[in-house]
């Protein structure tokens, strides 16, 4: 694996002198995150999330499979999250580093093991027809904190997404093209988001950390909750040891931020539904 | 994965295995069960058996990835064929094993004192030797007497535990049909402090409830501490005895404090 230049330790120094007076290089404060914004692209479950520099491209394609036999009434989500060296240069393809596989099984975790989408509504016809989900991800540029902004882009991806709508007549199944008939969202349980808080020696902990930030830190802390106040995925390994109350400090302020996230992703969604024209006839 | 239809805590209190809520399941530590590993473990939790070799300090396997100033840490997680029922599912380079390799190595990088082995190496073998739930926190218990087999440097016990929730209950320790069907929390901690290094779930369980778990899981590692430190005292107290005759015996001059 390539390695990283470490950052200059001048550098560190001034960062976390910074950080000791609350002050962080962006100009944030300590749990604020860096600004989440959505580009909806031009068919439905096409979205590109940006949370300041970092970038991901969510992609949400349907397809018509045969269930497994164990559970003929359940549909399938697949998720495909590599990560190349278009987000940064220390990726390769086809090798997935530690970092890269933690990426992809929390966020495994967080939307399929969550059963953030029903996945029996996914059944067409019962051992025969279900639909196949499958959600693709283009991690575009690394500017630190890839997961949050992956998981924001694949809710997101699947909200927008709309499912071609079907008929059963007997054993016979209609798909109707988006002209003939509107179609139709996914059925979705709730919206798990994942918060990463990053940790410094004797320092209060931050929010979204940046790349230098990330690099810097001494550990990390993800947590994956939903509007409900339910924690869905916790993630601590290793990093500086915290006590039962510091844990505790930062999943109640998740719970405020995740709120407020799924705020301005209902936002957003309703402002791309204004200037998208479905046509029904 | 098969939704077991069992009654997971029963009229009496009781769990499946005719445990109680907060009862650890039996345990055995053994050390020093690998011939030639400079320290090895192997530790029962249940029907889950782990035996955990450590290779080193020692020269990096490729110098590139050599720290000048810290040994690096190396784990690798193996599951034997015949550990899980079905035979062979799991495979080497499984995401869930590299995870499970990665949590050990990221647990142990701040309690291993890496700084005392500049331009060297810490190779971790994890072996499980059968499988029934609580791999993760096993392994981190196997490692942690590894280590100390090995006479390497940690700052403390790290122990591990996993801890379920049945309706409002808490449940220690959960076997493997335990574990698929209730929330589950894997807690590692420095027992000294009694803070906490790993925390993972993966499962939804609401916020209320949480902290109840975390608290109960400390409390727990605690106990597991208890154990891991009096088989490590009664092994060093043997091979201290063992010195004295050898050494003693002969008319040497080596005398040792006890």
């Amino acid at each position: 694996m390539v390695r990283e230049i470490d950052p200059p330790s001048i550098q560190k120094e001034f960062l976390l002198a910074a950080l000791a007076e609350g002050k962080r290089l962006d100009g944030r404060i300590p749990l604020e995150q860096r600004k989440i914004e959505f580009v909806f692209g031009e068919e439905l479950g096409n979205v590109e999330c940006r949370l300041g520099k970092t970038a991901v491209l969510a992609q949400v394609t349907a397809s018509i499979v045969k269930p497994r036999d164990d559970r003929p009434y359940e549909g399938f989500l697949l998720i495909n999250s590599e990560i190349g060296p278009m987000a940064s240069s220390v990726y390769e393809n086809g090798r997935s580093s530690d970092s890269e596989i933690l990426i992809t099984r929390l966020l495994e975790k967080s939307i399929r093991r969550t059963e953030a989408i029903d996945r029996e509504a996914l059944c067409i016809l019962a051992g025969g027809k279900v639909w196949q989900l499958r959600l693709t991800l283009h991690f575009l540029s690394d500017s630190g904190n890839l997961l949050d902004c992956a998981s924001l882009a694949s809710m997101m991806a699947l909200k927008h997404f709309r499912k071609p709508d079907v008929e059963v007549i007997g054993d016979e199944v209609i798909i109707h093209s988006p002209e003939e008939r509107a179609p139709v969202p996914l059925a979705m349980h709730h919206t798990p988001l994942c918060l990463t808080f990053a940790y410094f020696e004797n320092l209060s902990p931050i929010l979204d950390p940046t790349h230098l930030e990330s690099t810097l830190c001494s550990g990390t802390l993800t947590v994956t909750m939903n509007a409900q106040r339910e924690i869905c995925v916790l993630s601590k390994a290793g990093g500086t040891p915290l006590s039962v109350e510091e844990i505790m400090g930062v999943v109640r302020v998740g719970v405020d931020k995740v709120r407020d996230m799924v705020k301005i992703m209902d936002e957003a969604l309703e402002k791309d539904r204004e200037n998208r024209v479905v046509e029904v006839r | 994965m098969s939704s077991s239809r069992i009654e997971i805590l029963n009229d009496g209190g009781l769990r499946h295995d005719a445990r109680r809520p907060y009862e650890l399941r039996s345990t055995s530590f053994q050390l020093d069960t690998h011939p030639t590993a400079e320290g090895s473990s192997t530790v029962t939790q249940g029907l889950t058996t782990v035996q955990v070799s450590v290779f080193g300090p020692r020269e990096p396997k490729s110098r590139s990835t050599a720290s000048h100033d810290k040994a690096i840490i190396n784990v690798e997680v193996g599951v034997v064929p015949w550990a899980q029922g079905g035979g062979g599912k799991r495979i080497r380079g499984d995401k869930r094993l590299q995870e499970i390799g990665a949590s050990i190595r990221q647990t142990f990088e701040p309690v291993i004192m890496t700084h005392l082995y500049p331009r060297s190496e810490i190779f971790i073998n994890v072996q499980v030797l059968s499988a029934d739930g609580g791999i993760l926190p096993t392994a981190i218990n196997a490692t942690t007497l590894s280590l100390i087999s090995a006479g390497i440097s940690i700052t403390d016990y790290v122990c591990s535990v996993s801890i379920g929730l049945h309706l409002t209950q808490p449940l220690l320790d959960l076997s493997y049909i335990e574990e698929n069907d209730l929330p589950n929390l894997i807690l590692a901690s420095l027992t000294n402090s009694g803070k906490i290094t790993l925390a993972q779930m993966e499962t939804r369980l609401h916020l209320d409830r949480f902290q109840e778990m975390l608290e109960l899981g400390t409390e727990a590692c605690k106990v597991l501490k208890d154990e891991m430190d009096q088989v490590v005292k009664d092994n060093t107290g043997r091979l201290v005895e063992r010195m004295n005759v050898r050494v003693g015996g002969g008319g040497g001059g080596m005398t040792i404090d006890q």
